[in-house]
């Protein structure tokens, strides 16, 4: 009894199928000019990995200037602008689009049996939106960076600083855009497009998880448009609407920034959600325990995520009654997600349960996440939070939700839907190899920061007291294998696409319809019109599908 | 923490800040918050663990060697409410721990002890009402309640105290205010929080907690002249404020001896409580509030007047419990030749306001 | 929510006289296809009511702290043009809408005409929108550029609003405020107006394409859409007049 599931056809015989939406057609311009969902996905895919290894090597460079106490590896304002654009780029420019420009992109048609998003056309936009936008976010920093924080914080954005925040503006202004209308494309397609017989709860979890982040994009982003404009005009003619010299409050800037930023986190966590529940379902052989809950649970993080913004300004004046209105309601927010991580949990009883890769980053993420989310529990309790707020302890509570949580979860994503994408098989050994030296470096990174910020070290500095050494050495220290652990990948799955095992059309024997077409797909991802005429995560139906085939092969 | 023996409980915590793991308990609501902070520790960890624990059974006993075959399961009402309304609960008992250290940090109590502190970029400087400037570090007496009152000159900044547990926003335009009791004498970290530029990991400094001796000895040696209330008499005349505050039957402005602390009755009709914001707010931005019985001339003294000299004049006002002070400024005053020291704000009536004085007076 | 029926298409080339050359191909007909594309504008548009919100929501807050500079500064607006352009986007709505009904019932000259009409409107618009900016420059009352307070500080000095409302003088402080309204007066219109010539831009094209006879031969999404997004511009107008123009207009 082999120990996983995987299922490949006969090496010997096998081929990539010759006609696929990669080969369909050829040429520059054929992949510059496409509509195909697929191809815009793998597009987005090499763009969101440049500009990962560029945030990346952000961070690289903050971990070694913190090895020492004193600000001594660059600049100080030079360290600012390293931590400002690590911020910008990994948030508005991986984070954001990771799962759902390329795995929600290239899956969500084929999920629900369509021959392409809603809005094809859009679609392209949104990548050449994300491109320009990231093409002035290069530029931004080739011309002198940004040093106001990613939070843009007024009057030091508006009138203290002689960085370039007006293009960096411009930059997430148009990067915003690209975001609305990703969702815009999700909402309307999961709409209007699904297959005969296929109804809200026959879809997959992934559908729903960016279902939910998709009506984030599309009412949250626009406000962080506004916040936008209004502080380039600040900066440019000051018009005053965050001057308190001419009437205006810098904590308005603070409530419509963060109207939007907060729903952000949920449009970078709920995707990666959406990619668990496939994972684990396929690695346990069984249908995610408690469909309903996880599906409404999304949506519930969605709506209640609108309502609990100003948690991010407890300590800055204002009234305690607000704050007893926000502190209530993100406690409620942070119910749902445990209730996912239970119905993740049991969907392993009883199952059988194999330890392939993918499934591997889901384990880092359970835990990592868990951890994550309650740490954010000790930060929505107003009283802690005035201790914790603005040190090192948000900053390892969001490096565990987004890199231990969301990162772990798109790199499961991108490696259980490779087969699929690429039609070849990522290598099994060196892969579980990279989930666990990930996992390693990511604790010692991250764990240290949850004590040091609890010893009161601020973030954003440069140079800190003697004492908090040890500890950000030990960080340090855990960021240098954490780089060997996504380095890995990059390159092995570059070598797999000449080397790797056929795929064959559904190498893990998942359930969803992804499944049930060649690898790499069709242009116009399936021949006939699938009809959806039973449960999603219904491995019965599986089973009697190979019986048919096996049946009619002979 | 009753029923956790404070010897044990004060060994942790003292093992832990040796260590360097945890910092030093050194106010009043410091164990407070840190009974909160390890509740929600051990919460997390039996939580994590049973996760942990969870995933890691049943990876063992439903591998597929184990169990080949997986047994479709929908799911489990009861279960779900069971997952659903424990957490609830316990973060919910967490929100209301955490709500009344909230309010505890935020609500001083009406003895305390008032320091000023002006944050500007990339420093932090402390106003002691007895005239004693620091920058940079805060001397305080233990034992005592001690009341800052926050302002920024420029961006935001916040003003941290880790062995406190107390951290306020200082924002340009407003006060912000925050309390707390120091407990053991020495030295602590001062940091800034609130990315404020260039040199925000320099804007740092010591706290300075003294017994009640030193504490004295502290003052008597530092004192650099005037208190914040004589600086604010000062202010007060030379500005000519008791143009219109003096306690003639005929003043053109409300006496203010006593004001502070009271509430007033506005002019559209409602109230306003007399605080240090509103006494701010009423040197700055005169219009918005208008006292009952009074015309809207005040000019404005935005522009004229620095943070500190605001703090001066606050720091006055809400010491006058007669008007025999601003009697004897005006005694002053008169005695003072044309022109000097004397600025020219009512010659003007309700019709056709002139801009306010020209220049800044000397604080 | 999709009743779509199922078309089974073949891998080969089908004949285009099954169906419209405008049905892309990844709609299974065309009644999909112009639901998606409906359903797609009207979520847009909520994406702009939310854009709008934001500065909406500012109005809101500092109307309530600054209400004297507030009436004090709309009464600077001239309420001629003000209701003046209010009935230009109205009538221009209108004549949108009845371009719509043209296309659906395929009366190509009709249409053009009433997108004719849109569009002179539209224009009409943006030029009494430009009179109203040139008043504001040469009265410096554009936030950050030279802004002056002495309409405020002496109100006896501008005749004309003055015989009208007869505003008392604001104090400095409160006078300042009024930068704030202007701000909030030129980031509003200026996004409507931004709005307005992306449509009216668009409008071009229309008739362009719709002289050549693309909007009447049954396929009227692109109309019928543009009409929505017409539609909208012309509704935020409707709440900017009276929230700008309108605040405390009887004399003092």
């Amino acid at each position: 009894m082999s120990a996983t599931i995987v299922s490949l056809p006969d090496q010997s015989t096998a081929r990539i199928p010759k006609v696929n939406f990669l080969t369909k057609e050829n040429g520059i311009l054929s992949w510059l000019l496409t509509g195909d969902h697929k191809r815009i996905a793998i597009l987005y895919l090499i763009s969101i990995t440049f500009f990962f290894f560029i945030g990346g090597s952000m961070a690289g460079l903050i971990r070694m200037e913190l090895l020492t106490p004193q600000s001594d590896l660059m600049a100080t304002d030079t360290y600012n602008k390293v931590f400002t654009m690590h911020g910008i780029i990994m948030i508005f420019f991986f984070l954001v689009p990771s799962v759902p420009a390329t795995l929600g992109n290239f899956l969500i048609p084929l999920m629900l049996g369509a021959k392409d998003l809603a809005l094809p056309k859009i679609n392209l936009l949104s990548w050449y939106l994300y491109i320009a936008a990231g093409t002035i976010a290069i530029y931004t920093m080739a011309t002198g960076g940004v040093d106001t924080g990613w939070t843009f914080t007024t009057p030091l954005s508006t009138h203290y600083v002689n960085t370039n925040v007006l293009t960096t503006g411009l930059a997430v202004f148009i990067a915003g855009f690209s975001s609305i209308f990703t969702g815009l494309n999700f909402i309307v397609t999961i709409h209007k497009m699904r297959a005969p017989g296929m109804t809200w709860f026959r879809m997959p979890l992934f559908v729903w998880a960016h279902y939910a982040a998709s009506i984030l994009m599309v009412l949250g982003t626009p406000v962080l448009a506004i916040a936008i404009v209004l502080v380039a005009l600040e900066r440019t003619i000051g018009i005053g609407v965050f001057d308190p010299a001419k009437g205006g409050d810098p904590i308005l800037f603070q409530h419509l920034f963060w109207f939007y930023s907060h729903p952000a986190v949920y449009i970078m966590i709920l995707p990666g959600f959406g990619v668990i529940s496939e994972t684990i379902s396929t690695f346990s052989r069984k249908r995610v325990f408690g469909y309903t809950a996880v599906a409404f649970s999304s949506v519930a993080i969605a709506v209640f995520g609108f309502f609990v913004w100003a948690h991010h300004m407890f300590i800055m004046g204002v009234s305690n009654y607000a704050v007893l209105v926000f502190s209530l309601l993100t406690m409620l927010v942070a119910v749902p997600s445990a209730i996912k991580i239970f119905n993740w949990t049991f969907t392993l009883y009883k199952g059988s349960i194999t330890f392939e890769t993918p499934m591997l980053y889901t384990f880092g993420f359970m835990g990592l996440f868990t951890i994550g989310g309650l740490t954010g529990v000790f930060l929505g309790a107003s009283g802690t939070d005035i201790h914790l707020t603005e040190t090192y302890f948000i900053v390892a509570h969001f490096h565990f939700v987004m890199v231990g949580g969301m990162l772990m979860a798109f790199l499961a994503g991108v490696h259980f839907w490779w087969p699929k994408m690429t039609g070849r098989m990522y290598p099994e050994k060196i892969s579980q190899l990279a989930a666990v030296v990930t996992f390693i470096g990511f604790n010692f990174t991250f764990f240290p920061q949850f004590i040091l910020g609890t010893l009161g070290m601020p973030r954003r500095y440069a140079a800190y007291p003697p004492e908090f050494q040890v500890l950000n050495v030990f960080s340090t220290a855990g960021a240098t294998i954490l780089g060997v652990g996504y380095l890995l990948p990059l390159l092995y799955l570059t070598w797999s696409l000449k080397y790797g095992e056929i795929a064959g059309n559904n190498p893990w024997q998942a359930t969803g319809l992804e499944w049930q077409t060649q690898s790499p797909p069709l242009t116009e991802n399936f021949l006939v019109t699938p009809i959806m005429d039973h449960e999603a995560y219904d491995y019965e139906w599986l089973e009697k599908q190979k019986e048919k085939e096996v049946a009619s092969v002979g | 923490m009753s029923h956790i023996s404070p010897v044990i409980w004060q060994f942790l915590v003292k093992w832990m800040t040796n260590f360097a793991l945890f910092p030093p308990e050194a106010s009043k609501i410091a164990p407070q918050m840190d009974a909160l902070y390890f509740f929600m520790v051990l919460v997390s960890l039996i939580g994590l663990t049973i996760v942990i624990l969870l995933i890691t059974i049943f990876s063992v006993m439903y591998s597929k060697q184990r169990h080949p075959v997986a047994v479709q399961i929908e799911g489990s009402t009861l279960l779900e409410a069971t997952w659903t309304i424990i957490p609830l609960g316990l973060f919910l008992v967490m929100f209301v721990w955490g709500a009344l250290i909230y309010f505890r940090v935020y609500t001083p109590p009406a003895n305390a002890m008032n320091i000023y502190v002006v944050g500007k970029q990339w420093m932090w400087k402390a106003e002691h009402p007895g005239g004693q400037h620091e920058i940079n570090a805060l001397h305080i007496p233990m034992d005592r309640p001690i009341q800052l009152t926050l302002i920024s000159q420029d961006v935001f900044h916040s003003f941290s105290i880790p062995a406190f547990r107390v951290k306020r926003e200082a924002i340009p335009g407003r006060y912000t205010s925050v309390w707390f009791e120091a407990t053991t004498p020495g030295t602590y970290h001062l940091f800034c929080t609130q990315y404020c530029g260039t040199n925000h990991s320099q804007m740092i400094g010591d706290i300075v907690v003294l017994t009640q001796d030193d504490y004295k000895k502290w003052l008597a040696g530092s004192t650099s002249g005037m208190s914040l209330a004589q600086n604010g008499e000062r202010l007060f005349a030379s500005l000519s404020c008791n143009a219109c505050h003096n306690t003639r039957p005929d003043a053109r402005g409300p006496n203010l001896a006593n004001v502070y602390g009271s509430k007033l009755a506005l002019s559209n009709g409602g109230t306003v409580l007399a605080d240090d914001a509103y006494l701010r707010e009423s040197i700055l931005n005169p219009s918005q509030h208008i006292t009952q019985g009074f015309q809207p001339i005040m000019p404005t003294y935005q522009g004229q007047v620095s943070e500190e000299g605001v703090i001066s004049l606050v720091e006055y006002i809400k010491n006058l419990n007669s008007g025999y002070r601003i009697q004897q400024t005006l005694n002053t005053t008169d005695l003072l030749p044309e022109g000097e020291g004397k600025s020219t704000p009512a010659a003007s009536g309700p019709a056709g306001q002139k801009t306010a004085p020209q220049g800044m007076v000397k604080q | 929510m999709s009743d779509s029926t199922a078309i089974a298409h073949g891998a080969q080339e089908h004949a285009h006289g099954e169906h419209p050359p405008y049905l892309r191909h990844h709609f299974e007909n065309t009644a999909q296809q112009a639901d998606a594309a409906g359903f797609a504008m009207w979520l847009f548009l909520l994406t702009e009511v939310m854009f709008f919100g934001g500065m909406f929501t500012a109005y809101l807050i500092y109307r309530n702290w600054y209400y004297p500079a507030f009436v004090a500064a709309s009464h600077q607006l001239n309420i001629f043009w003000g209701t003046l352009n209010t009935a230009v986007l109205i009538t221009s709505s209108f004549t949108m809408a009845m371009g719509v009904w043209c296309a659906e019932i395929r009366k190509q000259s009709g249409l053009v005409l009433c997108l004719v009409l849109t569009f002179i409107l539209g224009l009409g618009f943006l030029g009494i929108k430009t009179i109203e900016y040139k008043e504001k420059i040469e009265k410096h009352h554009v936030p950050g550029f030279h802004y002056s307070l002495q309409s405020f500080l002496d109100p006896a000095s501008d005749p004309e609003i003055y015989n009208e409302y007869h505003d008392k003088p604001l104090a400095l402080d409160m006078a300042r405020h009024t930068e704030v309204y202007f701000s909030l007066y030129f980031a509003m219109t200026g996004m409507h107006a931004l709005h307005m010539i992306i449509g009216i831009a668009i409008l071009g094209y229309m008739i362009f394409r719709a002289r050549a006879g693309a909007y009447t031969a049954g396929h009227v999404t692109f109309v019928e859409n543009f009409g929505l997004y017409w539609h909208f511009v012309d509704i935020v107008w409707i709440f900017l007049f009276p929230l700008l123009y309108l605040i405390s207009r009887h004399a003092n």
